[in-house]
């Protein structure tokens, strides 16, 4: 009966919200920031560790709905070896996505399981709250909200 | 219209017909039938609201007490009305005691301001409770902030009812000035006692004031025989219009209490040297009032006391009844707060599936509910909670809505599961 549902809960999203593979905190971290959606009680952690000028590796500690907890999953994943700011670029990227379901670039191939959110417009939120975290956390804010 | 009408005849309760007063229940979404349990947020609103309010549009309308044309004089009269409907609506002693404002949230900001500044002292207190509206606990904390006054918190029980040795601890010192407290919880569906808190309250020298807007949905509420002090209620979960809310306050304490706001209908002379007050609602009452919504309001109380507290109230606990049976049912969910005293709200998780995701999916099926914080996340805090799903019922919800919803919601528990 849920069939039609299937072009949000892609069954990517549904295993990384079950079990995200990102989801720890990272014992090491350079840059961290807290996201918050209060009107719905989404709530995301982000640390980031850096190498060489570039994000080595980025955990999370995430309170939320599948399609928040999948986006900062993936997003962990599709920043990884990124500068700061090819990863902002990939999140201004990744937000169009979300809007028009839309998205071709090589750089997207991680996130694309996130399109079908554009056909939600109130979960558009959801799937950015990581990314405005991230976005917080690279320029030294320590809180952040897509709402 | 006959806008001096004391009284309304009354219906039976004819579940049918009632649904056939609110034309909104007949839409479909997404090619399935509207399933609106959503009530508890704002209410659809029957035909008999918008007719008056259009009827208004089309042949009466002005702008009110300023009566110097016929306009105007009829206008102010249906206006008026209004306020002799809630005060009969709530037993209230003198129309006077009715404010009328453009929602409860002004409705606190008001009492918090006026009662607040000018007859709370420095050093007081002001009690709220663990399971208010944000609108029942930002305007005492502005209030605390901007005037020295103490905000304590009253516990709840697990169960998610309101511990009265923990609300009587509180008011021993006998700092309190004033009690606010939810009349029913819009997330977990508690009624509190509401009897018992006033007398505790008063025992102990300090006001009471009830955030309503719940509660008298479903049922009767006496100011009087309550000796309540203040009671504040929004229109809009009252099947009425948005932007208009009540306020009762007791005729002996609108003496002391300074306006809110200042500006056109609330003065008896200006001058730019000084301004006196109309008196009390008017004083509290500056600018342009909700005029239609008033109109509107008036109709929505007469269509609820048309069909009678008694019957409200019946249909309320066979809904809740039902689906707190139907909902227990499913495994992984958990209904959040089991009150003895309750009704139709009723807030819920499950396990393995947020409560987003589970609002998204009941909404492909056409069901409305609300999930998140509900405007009440330290109650959602306190439960250990981050957000929750909740179904709220109306006079028009059907026990066969209720079984959508709880046939759906094995399904969703599939989904995610």
């Amino acid at each position: 009966m849920f069939d039609e549902l299937r072009d949000l809960y892609d069954s990517v999203i549904l295993e990384r919200g079950r079990k995200p593979r990102n989801g720890t905190k990272l014992a090491v971290f350079d840059a961290e920031a807290k996201g918050d959606n209060p009107m719905c009680g989404d709530r995301v952690h982000v640390f980031v560790r850096h190498e060489a000028g570039r994000i080595a590796e980025l955990g999370f500690a995430a309170r939320g709905c599948a399609v928040s907890v999948a986006a900062a999953d993936l997003m962990a994943e599709a920043v990884s070896g990124l500068s700061d700011s090819e990863a902002l670029a990939l999140g201004n990227s990744f937000e169009k996505m979300t809007k028009t379901g839309l998205g071709d670039e090589q750089s997207l191939a991680t996130l694309r399981p996130m399109a079908g959110v554009a056909a939600y417009p109130s979960r558009i939120k959801c799937a950015m709250l990581p990314w405005v975290a991230l976005a917080a956390a690279l320029a030294g804010e320590g809180t952040a909200s897509s709402e | 219209m006959n806008a001096m009408s004391k009284s309304v005849a009354s219906r039976t309760f004819d579940i049918e017909a009632i649904r056939a007063d609110f034309p909104i229940l007949a839409e479909k979404i997404r090619g399935k039938d509207l399933v609106f349990l959503d009530s508890g947020a704002s209410a659809q609103k029957p035909v008999v609201v918008m007719e008056a309010m259009l009827h208004a549009m089309q042949h009466q309308y002005a702008n009110v007490h300023r009566g110097l044309h016929w306009m105007s004089e009829r206008t102010t009269e249906a206006y008026e009305a209004a306020r002799d409907a809630a005060a009969r609506l709530m037993n209230a002693s003198d129309r006077r005691e009715i404010v009328i404002t453009h929602s409860s949230t002004e409705a606190f900001n008001l009492v918090a301001h006026s009662f607040g500044r000018g007859v709370l002292k420095p050093g007081q207190a002001v009690v709220v409770s663990q399971m208010e509206h944000h609108a029942n606990i930002v305007p005492w904390q502005m209030l605390r902030d901007a005037h020295g006054i103490e905000l304590r918190v009253a516990p709840i029980t697990d169960a998610g009812e309101l511990d009265m040795d923990g609300l009587e601890t509180l008011l021993a010192d006998g700092k309190v000035g004033l009690v606010s407290i939810t009349h029913m919880s819009n997330v977990l569906g508690t009624y509190t006692p509401v009897e018992r808190i006033v007398k505790l309250a008063h025992a102990y020298g300090a006001k009471v004031m009830l955030d309503g807007s719940q509660a008298i949905v479903h049922r009767r509420v006496d100011v009087q025989a309550l000796d309540v002090d203040f009671y504040a209620w929004t229109g809009h979960k009252l099947y009425g219009p948005t932007g208009i809310g009540i306020l009762y306050t007791k005729r002996e304490l609108q003496e002391a209490m300074p306006p809110f706001m200042g500006g056109g209908d609330m003065i008896s002379s200006v001058s730019f040297e000084h301004s006196s007050w109309a008196e009390a609602p008017h004083k509290f009452e500056a600018g342009t009032p909700p005029i239609l919504e008033g109109i509107g309001l008036r109709a929505a109380i007469e269509y609820v006391e048309a069909i009678g507290y008694d019957a409200i109230a019946a249909h309320e606990s066979q809904l809740t009844e039902h689906a707190l049976a139907r909902l227990s049912d499913i495994e992984g969910l958990t209904i959040v707060g089991r009150a003895q005293d309750r009704g139709g709200v009723i807030s819920f998780t499950m396990d393995g599936a947020h409560a987003h995701d589970v609002a998204t999916l009941l909404d492909r099926q056409g069901i409305a509910v609300r999930a998140g914080f509900h405007c009440a996340e330290p109650l959602i805090r306190r439960l250990g909670l981050d957000s929750t799903s909740r179904a709220s019922f109306g006079v028009y919800t059907t026990m066969g809505e209720i079984d959508v919803l709880a046939d759906t919601l094995e399904r969703v528990r599939g989904f995610f599961g």
